[in-house]
């Protein structure tokens, strides 16, 4: 779950968009709506298939100016979270 | 300003090769004659995205039975639209799954009578019918679109819900929706049939967290208590006209599928009327909407923000009133209604299959 060197990416039929007539990021799950807000967003710009969950936590440690033990517990808790609700894969 | 819809529930017909007794579809289905025609539903489709809805809900009755849905899906992705079919798939063939996978199809919900064939046809109504559906979710996963088993429970069958859940694994689908029986239009005639008995549901329950542990991070698990056995009860589709909108075949405009069973209403049409106009300024979406209407006790109670009261047309079906607490909730002065029902469900008459072609008060 922690291993950093693992690629994140969203699930077959997950969708992550802004959406014009609500000004919001929004995840369209099957029959799921999500609308995260704050550094989730920050976070889930960064799943792209590409990126590796270390990579992404030192962007964010980057962005961010913290401290990156303090990122990467909010990282990986949001990512599980969302690995529980059918919407990333780890 | 009244924010926009999510999802769009679109009834395309009510036709259906199935005849399941617990069917929530109303008593009086609407006949094919009268069902809107392919260039009504694409321009309710660009109403509905230019409303700001997300998902589209393509139901029924079995959608398959339009010849036209491939058609119809088609544009519902290229508006951007999160498709999603809601389909028995006994009519899911190679050809149709090729249409609707080049059409842009994002997501079958496939439904299950029964984790094994004999009661599952039973239950259906159509010799076959379940092996046709195991092959239906065979195409969906080989055309690569996520899959949402969903089985609808009832005393019937809630003692096989591990091989369900199994079922579900064994096929690949993404999610597993357990769903008890909605009494409302044909179900409540056979509720008493129907609903299952309390130690029934505790080991449900207790199967649905056991395999949801196990299954966690590969398959999703949506299992909510059924009504009748929760103490409080639900925002009906999240709310009266705050989340979703209901298209009937015919092309009523509905806050819920079961809404037409209410007095006092002159739903609007999509024939007469856009989407937009419909859901700002019709008097029936307006009427149940928020807290506003809500009678007592749910008035001063703690709970109205939550549950908004319950749901209207389960009250009306059980009190006579609409305007009264969804006799579900622990609270309402009418729950008496709901704990002699679960008192009479040990009886074991003959269900009543869903008939066709024919009004059901007529019999």
């Amino acid at each position: 779950m922690s291993d950093e060197a693992a690629t994140p990416r969203f699930r077959p039929g997950v969708r992550f968009r802004f959406d014009e007539p609500r000004q919001a990021w929004i995840l369209l799950a099957p029959e799921k709506l999500f609308m995260p807000e704050g550094t989730a967003i920050e976070i889930l710009k960064r799943v792209d298939g590409v990126r590796t969950l270390g990579a992404i936590i030192d962007d964010l440690a980057g962005a961010y100016q913290a401290p990156r033990a303090l990122i990467a517990a909010d990282v990986i808790a949001m990512l599980a979270d969302l690995n529980a609700k059918g919407v990333v894969r780890l | 300003m009244t924010p926009p819809p999510a999802a769009l529930i679109a009834e395309l017909t009510h036709r259906c090769p199935l005849s399941c007794a617990y069917c929530s579809n109303p008593l009086e289905l609407e006949r094919t004659g009268a069902e809107l025609a392919t260039a009504d539903w694409l321009r309710i489709l660009e109403e509905a995205a230019a409303l700001g809805v997300l998902h589209v809900h393509f139901t029924g009755g079995e959608p398959l039975a339009r010849r036209d849905l491939a058609t119809i899906v088609r544009r519902a992705a290229s508006l951007g639209l999160y498709t999603n079919l809601i389909t028995s798939g006994v009519r899911l063939d190679d050809r149709a799954m090729g249409e609707l996978a080049r059409a842009g199809l994002d997501h079958v919900q496939l439904s299950f009578q029964d984790a094994d064939p004999e009661p599952a046809d039973a239950s259906g109504g159509l010799p076959g019918g379940h092996a046709r559906k195991l092959a239906a979710a065979a195409r969906v996963i080989a055309a690569d679109i996520p899959l949402t088993l969903n089985f609808v429970v009832h005393r019937g069958n809630l003692d096989r819900l591990e091989a369900m859940l199994a079922l579900g694994e064994r096929l690949g689908a993404g999610r597993i929706e357990i769903a008890h029986v909605q009494y409302h239009g044909w179900a409540l005639l056979n509720r008493d049939r129907l609903l299952p008995t309390r130690a029934q549901l505790e080991a449900a329950t207790a199967a649905v967290r056991e395999a949801r542990a196990r299954l966690a991070g590969r398959i999703v698990i949506d299992y909510v208590v059924p009504d009748y056995y929760a103490a409080r009860p639900k925002a009906c589709m999240g709310g009266w006209g705050r989340r979703a909108l209901n298209v009937s075949p015919s092309g009523r405009v509905l806050p819920c599928h079961a809404a037409e069973t209410l007095p006092g209403f002159d739903f609007p049409s999509a024939r007469d009327a856009t989407l937009g106009d419909i859901w700002t300024r019709s008097d029936a979406f307006a009427r149940f909407r928020g807290v506003g209407w809500a009678p007592e006790p749910c008035r001063s109670c703690a709970h109205l923000e939550a549950d908004l009261g319950g749901c209207r047309c389960q009250a009306f079906a059980l009190t006579g009133d609409a305007v009264r607490a969804d006799p579900v909730c622990a609270l309402s002065p009418d729950h008496g209604i709901i704990e002699q029902a679960i008192a009479r469900a040990e009886g074991n008459g003959p269900l009543t299959p869903r008939r066709f072609g024919r009004p059901a008060a007529r019999r």
